[in-house]
């Protein structure tokens, strides 16, 4: 094979998927603002992408403020700074850990179920069925999506500050000696509100990289059950890629 | 161009489409009258069914031009397509039914959400087209998962007709039943087509359905309409394609591509 042939093919691959899913993301962006809207599947999404990621996003938040607390102390006791932990917990989480935690977290539900159902409509021919019924279908299954865990994705991560620094505080203070009164005092003095809002800034945008990436797989899944299969694992994959990358941005953004 | 019969319901003019280098469409010129049912038989992968998405507004062709009722659609988008496709109900081939919603919710769809009609309302009609299609109204309350795939095709049908369109397209609908449910579907059809006053155009290549439904049929091969005519006079074509299509024989000018 023409090792030239080869870079080029790529190439051009690469800019013809960069073309689609700017489409589809115009596309989905004026449906957002175009009527009509479809307030029950508004609801329905919320719950699903919401208040069903709770136990996942809480468990992982919990064990991962409870590690980040013992890293910082054993690390922190080679050059004595170890008092430093409340304050690197309460920071490390509301800033990085917990957005970008809660959001691979999410993205690994609600992406791959969001391609998932969607890759199967497209297949069984029902997404051409809601425009023969005169029912736009980024309006009715794109917009509901990306509406829901733009707005669920804030809330999700609060909880997940909340429950990440609380796992942070029980290992200080059960295992490593530190004294209740005094964590809770140093973390609260220490955390400022942009502390917790840029977190929930980059959250909203995580979810909107979650649901339009699950909605752009799915639509454009084909081929049956093994299509299906394969916009799953991408939309995992490509959202998981987007929003590790959207976080550095962010991230170099808001704290320079 | 001047046309001295009244206006045709559906023309389609030197109607273009690939996809890459495969030519699907090579210049389809059709037109279907007010009223009639036409039915257009072919081979798998000649183009029937990207004819019908063409039509529909789900593909776009390349070049040509489509027009319903006189007026120019080959290239509505958005509001102006939505619009346009009030004038069709389609009956797809897997059924295609919300998995997500109850029966009576499928058939309705296209007036709760295509027109924004009150959903009470709008289940008293689900009722009545089910009822056209010899479905009882507890049918309804079912998920379509848990339909026979003769039942899923009439809740199809149901859906189809339910907003009263003045065309209707059926995607293969004899594929997958068995022949008494086929008949039945067949009769269905005619009835149904019937009640609502609309015009037809079927996709299928069962010639047993095509001859129950078809006052014309149209024989697509290779992208083109090689033969189009009155039903009754399909085992006289003189046509050697439609000939070898009718009888189902492996001989003839058709030659099955089995390798690709």
């Amino acid at each position: 094979m023409n090792p030239i042939g080869g870079v080029g093919r790529a190439t051009i691959a690469l800019i013809t998927e960069i073309g689609r899913v700017s489409l589809f993301l115009s596309e989905a962006l004026r449906s957002l603002v175009r009527p009509p809207f479809f307030w029950a599947l508004i609801g329905q999404q919320m719950l699903r992408i919401g208040y069903f990621s709770l136990p996942v996003v809480g468990f992982t938040a919990f064990f991962t403020g409870g590690a980040l607390a013992l890293q910082i102390f054993i690390g922190g006791d080679r050059v004595g700074a170890e008092a430093l932990v409340p304050r690197i917990v309460v920071l490390g989480i509301t800033r990085e850990l917990g957005p970008v935690i809660a959001s691979l977290m999410v993205a690994g539900r609600v992406a791959a179920a969001i391609a998932a159902e969607i890759g199967t409509m497209r297949v069984t021919e029902q997404i051409d069925a809601l425009t023969t019924l005169s029912t736009n279908p980024f309006n009715y299954l794109v917009a509901p999506r990306i509406i829901a865990a733009v707005l669920t994705m804030p809330l999700l991560v609060f909880i997940a500050d909340i429950v990440g620094v609380f796992g942070g505080y029980v290992v200080a203070t059960l295992d490593l000696g530190f004294n209740n009164a005094a964590y809770l005092q140093n973390t609260y003095d220490f955390l400022r509100t942009n502390d917790v809002v840029s977190g929930l800034v980059k959250a909203a945008v995580f979810g909107f990289i979650i649901a339009a990436l699950g909605c752009y797989q799915g639509f454009n899944s084909k081929g049956g059950a093994q299509g299906v299969g394969k916009a799953t694992t991408d939309a995992v994959v490509t959202a998981s890629i987007l929003i590790l990358a959207a976080n550095f941005v962010m991230t170099s953004l808001f704290f320079r | 161009m001047a046309e001295s019969t009244p206006p045709a319901k559906i023309e389609l003019r030197e109607v273009r489409k690939s996809f890459g280098p495969k030519v699907v469409l090579d210049g389809i010129n059709l037109t279907v009258a007010p009223g009639e049912s036409l039915v257009i038989i072919g081979g798998s992968g000649t183009g029937k069914s990207v004819m019908l998405k063409c039509i529909l507004g789900l593909l776009r062709p390349d070049s040509g031009k489509i027009s319903v009722d006189g007026e120019d659609v080959t290239r509505l988008t958005g509001r102006a397509r939505e619009k346009a496709n009030r004038h069709f109900g389609m009956l797809f081939q897997g059924g295609a039914l919300f998995d997500s919603l109850p029966v009576w919710e499928n058939v309705a769809f296209g007036l709760t959400h295509g027109r924004g009609m009150a959903r009470r309302e709008a289940k008293g009609i689900a009722i009545e087209k089910l009822a056209a299609v010899g479905l009882n109204k507890d049918v309804g309350e079912l998920r379509p998962s848990e339909l026979s795939g003769g039942m899923q095709k009439r809740v199809g049908l149901a859906r189809a007709i339910a907003a009263d369109p003045d065309i209707i397209f059926f995607d293969e609908p004899t594929t997958g039943l068995d022949p008494i449910m086929a008949d039945v579907i067949n009769d269905l059809i005619v009835k149904t087509v019937k009640m609502v006053g609309a015009t037809a155009v079927s996709i299928t290549h069962d010639m047993i359905s095509a001859r129950k439904i078809a006052d014309r049929v149209a024989m697509i091969h290779k992208g083109k309409i090689i033969w189009d005519g009155a039903a009754k006079d399909i085992d006289s074509s003189g046509n050697p394609y439609v000939d070898q299509f009718v009888h189902g024989r492996a001989d003839g000018p058709i030659q099955m591509e089995v390798r690709r």
